[in-house]
């Protein structure tokens, strides 16, 4: 078997006595979607969170594309490759659509002082390729709808060629016609070979877009299966029962 | 199809829409212009007089230097209260430095050329390392920053007391005092040079942000609207240096020394002020600050920061050291203050720069800077000076009793908030 992209190798951390993920294994290859599912409180965002360098993990280790990574910041997260689109969506409200993309990565003049036209002139770009009705660049992103912030926050994954994008519930916010472009996108990443981790309550989405879901309850990792190789009430009851019923019928 | 929209013929703009400039600009100089006719009206023109014009002028350099700093420290959504207190603080150095430290312990002559400087560059490290050693206690050990700087608000002018034994020092060195104001101006000639360079640097700047649109293909505001706002600017500028140097030295004071001012005789003299050195200062000063948060990095993490601190976290910024730099930055505009300040008096005083950081607050905020981060402009911050200072001196020159003068001050400080608050609420902005 190939080398994984990611792999996450008996990861824990605590808050407090709580132990929010406890002993955790899990692993991402190229070109494939991995589902995280569980409660709220489960520990998927959190054992996302120290993919991504926003947490730093108690003990564990992880290897990205086999060699051992050292991940203490978002930015170290970054230098992996490594791209986070986040539940609260973390866009600066008050600046535009093109700042926030190149947020922390500006382009720059020869004179070292911010390059806001070369940013539009890109952000119109990559616009263009995900949201063509995308047209508010001079707004604050305050101004934009939950669509087109969300399509902010995809474009700053996509412009950065992330090998790597963890979604931590991309479409929670979204209607209907807006959650079908981001599956459509998730599915065109896949096919251009990035791995991603994709965390959502919505077990049907989760079946047509994963190739694996992993269930997590307690900080602990349930299971991990194939879709093909389970229904939805599996999953369902890999959430709430904490157990896989194709594991007790065998 | 979005590349054929961009051909379609462009929706119909009205006037001000088609020059794209800034309404709360327009609504703050508007406020200004305002405040500066009806005391023209209640002088029977006093007010309006290139003296009285050129004394408004350095008597806001001080705080609207601070200002410009505090629309930093108001933006990342921390307050600074400490600044008329570490202004005194700086000053004390200062004082102490020109007139005992240098020529004691360094055997400086007094009156040496090189006395001013190197008190100017110890006093602006004093400010940067106390303005930075708070800007840590905020960053990186997290104690909010109303509660660092109220204790630097009782400490430092304090500090300042400790180390001149409360004494008052002067009179403070001759190049020094150059940067007070009316002591220390360019002259007419000098300063219409500056006005013209100023003038021709900017169209030049304006002109090159077009081209630079142009060549990405954005639309650009119409050659007329260029061209009005071309002409607004230059008319600004040399309209300022026309009117400082409309105001020429009173007889009697060429009569004391008419070498100054480039004649043999006191008689038939004419000499005009011009620019002072501290307004110089502030203008450098302005252009510095808009620069840092229009174009470069560390300004655009200011504001990324103070409009979401998590998500500016989270794209990699490092939020505490950047807390660092503002107090840091803040205290060395509180220094280059205290030199305007010291310098106008001659002497630096206990009590001097006292009630300050209240100024410097009200005229971030009356400039249209947002409490609740995010937001703020540089200009704003300046002409929310020029307004307090013009309500102050102007009610003086009325002969409204000082409680009075307090009671509209802070009354027009509020108003400003809320006509703010509701200009934003009808254009949707946050």
């Amino acid at each position: 078997m190939t080398t994984p992209l990611v792999e996450m190798k008996n990861v824990s951390i605590a808050f407090g006595g709580v132990r929010a993920v406890d002993d955790v294994s899990i692993e991402l290859h190229a070109g494939e979607v991995v589902g995280l599912l569980g409660h709220n409180g489960a520990g998927k965002s959190t054992l996302i969170k120290m993919l991504s360098g926003a947490y730093k993990m108690d003990s564990g280790e992880i290897y990205i594309e086999g060699n051992k990574a050292t991940i203490n910041s978002p930015r170290d997260s970054r230098d992996y490759n490594i791209e986070t689109i986040y539940q609260t969506l973390a866009l600066a409200d008050n600046l535009d659509a093109a700042s926030n993309l190149f947020l922390g990565r500006e382009l720059t003049t020869r004179f070292g002082f911010v390059n806001d036209d070369k940013m539009e002139a890109e952000t119109r770009k990559i616009m263009a390729r995900l949201n063509p009705n995308f047209k508010k660049l001079k707004e604050p992103v305050s101004a934009l709808s939950g669509g087109q912030r969300q399509s902010v926050a995809i474009a700053r994954a996509v412009y950065f060629n992330a090998k790597i994008l963890i979604m931590d519930e991309p479409t929670a916010a979204l209607g209907v016609h807006e959650t079908e472009m981001v599956a459509d996108l998730i599915k065109e990443l896949k096919a251009q070979g990035l791995g991603i981790f994709l965390i959502s309550h919505d077990t049907r989405e989760m079946m047509d877009l994963c190739d694996r879901v992993s269930v997590m309850k307690n900080g602990k990792m349930v299971g991990t299966e194939r879709v093909e190789n389970v229904t939805e009430d599996d999953i369902l009851s890999m959430i709430i029962l904490g157990k896989n019923p194709n594991d007790t019928a065998t | 199809m979005s590349d054929h929209t961009t051909a379609a013929p462009a929706p119909r703009r009205t006037f001000l829409q088609s020059l794209e400039v800034d309404l709360r600009l327009l609504g703050m100089v508007g406020a200004f212009l305002a405040v500066c006719l009806v005391f023209n009206t209640l002088t029977d023109g006093r007010f309006l007089t290139p003296r009285n014009i050129f004394n408004l002028t350095i008597q806001t350099v001080s705080v609207a230097i601070m200002a410009t700093g505090m629309v930093f420290v108001i933006v990342t959504r921390h307050i600074d209260l400490s600044v008329g207190a570490l202004l005194a603080t700086c000053t004390a150095v200062m004082g102490m430095t020109q007139t005992q430290w240098l020529p004691e312990m360094f055997g400086f002559e007094l009156g040496h050329p090189m006395i001013a400087w190197i008190t100017i560059a110890v006093g602006l490290f004093v400010g940067a390392v106390i303005g930075g050693a708070q800007g840590w206690l905020i960053g990186y050990q997290g104690i909010p920053a109303f509660i660092v700087t109220l204790g630097g608000l009782l400490a430092w002018r304090n500090v300042g007391w400790w180390l001149t034994d409360g004494a008052t020092i002067g009179p403070l060195d001759k190049t020094y005092t150059l940067f007070g104001g009316i002591t220390g101006t360019l002259g007419a000639g000098p300063s219409w040079i500056v006005g013209i360079i100023a003038t021709i640097i900017t169209l030049l700047a304006m002109w090159s942000a077009r081209r630079a649109k142009t060549g990405h293909g954005f639309p650009v505001k119409p050659m007329w609207a260029e061209g009005l706002i071309m002409a607004i600017v230059t008319i600004a500028i040399l309209g300022f240096v026309a009117i400082l140097n409309a105001y020429t030295v009173p007889e009697r004071v060429v009569a004391r020394d008419p070498s100054v001012f480039g004649c043999e005789v006191a008689e038939g003299c004419v000499a005009a002020y011009g620019i002072p050195y501290s307004v110089l200062v502030l203008i450098v000063v302005a252009i510095v600050m808009t620069v840092i948060a229009l174009k470069t990095r560390l300004g655009r993490y200011i504001f990324a920061t103070g409009g979401n601190p998590d998500a500016a976290e989270l794209s990699g910024i490092n939020t505490r050291l950047l807390t660092v730099k503002i107090f840091a930055m803040v205290g060395v505009l509180s220094a280059l203050a205290g030199i305007v300040a010291s310098a106008r008096l001659g002497y630096h005083t206990n009590d001097i720069g006292t009630l300050d950081e209240l100024r410097v607050i009200a005229a971030a905020v009356i400039g249209g800077t947002a409490l609740s981060g995010g937001i703020g402009t540089i200009y704003g911050a300046i002409i929310g000076a020029l307004i307090m200072q013009s309500l102050q001196s102007g009610m003086a020159m009325v002969g409204v009793d000082a409680p009075y003068q307090n009671i509209v001050v802070g009354a027009v400080l509020v108003l400003a908030v809320w006509i703010d608050i509701q200009y934003r609420k009808r254009v949707g902005a946050k």
